[in-house]
């Protein structure tokens, strides 16, 4: 079995009630879980992107990018190779923050350029957005502090400008 | 001018130049109902709305226009599911439409409400809740377009009880405004022009070369090019279940059908060539056996509208996606530049080849001795002999179909309508309601199981009524057939839940309560002189119940899973 790697989509679709379901239905009929997902209106409000992150191999993958589509509401599909674009997730984060632990954890927030945006006696809320990987390790280092609460958005891609040659970056799948 | 929702939505039909809808009214959907009264559309009232979708089915499959059913919300649009799914497993064009509760009351549970929408999502090609009545004339118009062009399907149109009942401005969308407003529907038709020259290059190489012809080519209405091509090149050709009739049974080059059930030298004809040339064929597991030993040693030319359907169960040397009539018409043109038939290369020895396992490995089945009960395939070899050419005959699922599929003689183009994808039982009554309503001047015979026709039958009730005089030729063997057949084979005899009694019901007299004529055959003497007088009956449906031997199995076969290569022709005789 190929090893299930993942790929990032992005499906320009038309913005109407119901398009999600039924862009999410391909995945869910297969059993792929969608590890993250980010919809949002493009600077065209009549056009939504979905940003679609999912672990599935490449063979299944192509089925599925053929059989969206041929969905009636999506435009275009996009996938993403992690090592041509820029991916950016929002992170919201509730910690422990005790008199005695609180310079710890603000020099920890300042340290990834984070911000914080609520504080209470005993815990505060930092926002910080990035690359999922720096998020990652943010989370990690707040830990031992103690999370209450941790919300990721979905993530949001866009391909890296092209510097070499002149061929696009991006695999257009139609 | 001001009309009503439910008056533009007749009027959209009209529009459409739909002539006939099959459907059943309720609370939701009663106002469109009542301008049908002024309407010149012909309404077919079913028994259940599970025969209307059937119906509609079988209209689209003969007439090639989109079949149109109208039921109400709840219930209703659920009991649609079933002929939505076969109708999108087989590339049927259709529209169907549901009534929904008011759009005050939708996510109330409010009585008769369910999520069509959510529910017939993956069974449709495309489906639209409409929310006001001023949409209702663009989604209907998008609804047949999206039916009928690129790869056919169905299409739901869910219409609240308010939308039918509030007023709006009448105005018909032009087929520019629809394609404008459908950014992101871009059907293919053309073929790719360099990909067409290398097919048409394949093809002048391949010794042992066939043409796999499938459903799209009766979809894109190409059998005439189908001809043409096959005679250019002298390629034999092997047409799926779905497709059958799209080449003529009698025609030399003609090697009938592929799969579990196809016959010997259509399977290994496959399996033995160095070019497949798929036509609207999708390399159905049915077809293809254990994928990893299809047709080991095949290029594949694979033409298809469906870009989806290209490499997903068998990666082409030559993908074209595109029209299957304008791709092979193009590719006719590209196989004549390059010299015809003069140019192609000598196939003699393949051609020897197929006909030496023709002979060798002809259909066959033991004729029943005297006392015995009838053999199914010499009541459809008589049924063949008695029925005029262009006979329509649709069929349910399991051996009946198969029967019915090999022992039957198709000439001509959309007279054989079977449910393939999906494999639906009680298909073959509505379907067969359906395709007499759209072409009333041809003889219409539906070949039956005993199991199936205890599914619907109830729409041979619409059939009396409404004068659709259709014949049904139940292959009444007291079992459900194939599932008997599997448990024969692979359970080790052991019959599980199959039984269904050869007089219960009592057939005849069930038919006779529908207002059909009906026949009891008991006697091989008696099964001409029966299809005759079923035959000379047309103001009625008929019913005619072929008591057959239980026993009796389909083959050839191969079992599931298993690869063509190792076919069983007949019982205990493997063909490798």
């Amino acid at each position: 079995m190929a090893e299930r790697k993942l790929h990032i989509l992005s499906v320009l679709v038309q913005n109407r009630a119901g398009v999600l379901a039924r862009v999410s239905g391909l995945f869910a009929r297969r059993a792929y879980n969608i590890e993250s997902l980010a919809v949002a209106p493009t600077d065209d409000p009549a056009l939504s992107r979905i940003t679609i992150v999912v672990a599935v191999e490449s063979t299944p993958l192509e089925q599925i990018t053929k059989q969206l589509f041929k969905l009636v509401d999506v435009l275009k599909i996009t996938e993403l190779d992690p090592a041509e674009a820029v991916e950016r997730e929002l992170l919201l984060v509730s910690v422990r923050a005790t008199p005695e632990t609180r310079g710890h954890v603000t020099e920890v927030v300042s340290i990834f350029e984070g911000t914080i945006v609520d504080v209470g006696h005993d815990s505060l809320t930092a926002s910080l957005a990035g690359r999922p990987a720096k998020l990652d390790d943010f989370a990690e280092l707040l830990r031992p502090f103690g999370i209450l609460e941790l919300q990721r958005s979905g993530r949001v891609a866009l391909p890296r400008h092209d510097r070499t040659a002149r061929t696009a970056p991006i695999r257009k799948v139609s | 001018m001001q009309l009503t929702g439910a008056q533009a939505l007749i009027k959209s039909l009209e529009m459409e130049g739909v002539e006939v809808a099959f459907g059943l009214p309720g609370g939701c959907i009663l106002p469109a109902y009542d301008p049908i009264l002024e309407s010149a559309l012909r309404h077919i009232l079913v028994r259940h709305e599970q025969g209307a979708g059937h119906m509609a089915e079988g209209y689209a499959h003969v007439t090639g226009r989109p079949g149109v059913c109208i039921v109400t919300s709840g219930p209703a649009a659920t009991n649609l599911v079933t002929p939505l799914m076969d109708a999108y497993m087989d590339s049927i064009p259709m529209v169907a439409i549901t009534g929904q509760v008011p759009t005050h009351a939708i996510g109330t549970d409010a009585f008769q409400e369910c999520d069509t929408l959510g529910i017939t999502r993956s069974v449709t090609k495309h489906n639209e809740l409409v929310m006001t009545a001023q949409d209702l004339p663009r989604v209907m118009r998008e609804a047949f377009h999206i039916a009928t062009t690129g790869r056919p399907g169905p299409v739901l149109v869910d219409v609240p009880k308010d939308v039918l009942t509030s007023l709006m401005d009448w105005h018909w969308p032009s087929e520019g405004d629809i394609v404008a407003g459908l950014p992101g529907y871009r059907p293919t038709t053309r073929g790719n022009g360099r990909m067409i020259k290398e097919a048409a290059r394949l093809i002048g190489e391949a010794r042992k070369p066939v043409l796999y012809v499938g459903g799209g080519v009766l979809k894109a209405r190409a059998a005439e090019a189908l001809r043409a091509l096959a005679e250019l090149t002298g390629i034999p050709v092997v047409t799926t279940l779905m497709a059958r009739g799209a080449f003529p049974d009698s025609h030399p080059q003609c090697l009938g059908m592929p799969g579990m059930h196809g016959n010997y030298t259509a399977v290994t004809s496959m399996q033995n060539s160095d070019l497949l040339i798929a036509l609207g064929a999708r390399f159905d597991d049915r077809v293809t056996g254990k994928v990893s030993g299809f047709a080991p040693d095949a290029k594949i030319i694979h033409v298809d509208v469906d870009p989806a359907e290209l490499g997903k169960v068998r990666r082409p040397d030559v993908p074209i996606v595109g029209d299957c009539r304008l791709v092979i018409e193009e590719l006719v043109q590209a196989v004549t530049a390059l010299g015809g038939l003069e140019a192609q290369p000598d196939r003699t020895a393949w051609w020897e080849q197929l006909r030496a396992w023709q002979e060798q490995q002809p259909l066959r089945y033991q004729p029943a001795e005297p006392g015995e009960g009838l053999k199914p395939q010499q009541v459809i070899e008589s049924l063949r002999d008695l029925t005029p050419e262009d006979t329509i005959v649709t069929s349910g699922v399991g051996q009946h179909q198969m029967f019915a599929s090999q022992y039957y003689r198709f000439e001509q183009p959309y007279t054989w309508v079977n449910s393939g994808g999906l494999g639906t039982m009680g298909f073959s009554v509505p379907a067969a309601i359906g395709a007499k309503v759209g072409r009333p001047d041809k003889m219409v015979w539906a070949v039956d199981g005993d199991g199936c026709f205890q599914m619907t039958a109830q729409e041979l009730v619409t059939a009396s009524s409404e004068r659709i005089p259709v014949k049904v030729a139940i292959l009444n063997n007291a079992y459900l057939g194939m599932v008997r057949q599997w448990q024969e084979m692979f359970y080790g005899e052991r019959y599980s839940e199959v039984y269904l009694s050869p007089d219960l019901p009592d057939y005849v007299k069930w038919a006779e309560a529908m207002g059909c004529v009906a026949f009891r055959v008991e006697d091989p003497s008696d099964i001409a002189p029966t299809i005759e007088k079923a035959n000379s009956i047309d103001d009625r449906p008929v019913v005619v119940e072929f008591r057959t031997d239980s026993s009796e199995k389909v083959f050839p076969m191969v079992a599931a899973g298993q690869s063509n290569d190792d076919i069983i022709v007949a019982p205990d005789v493997t063909g490798s």
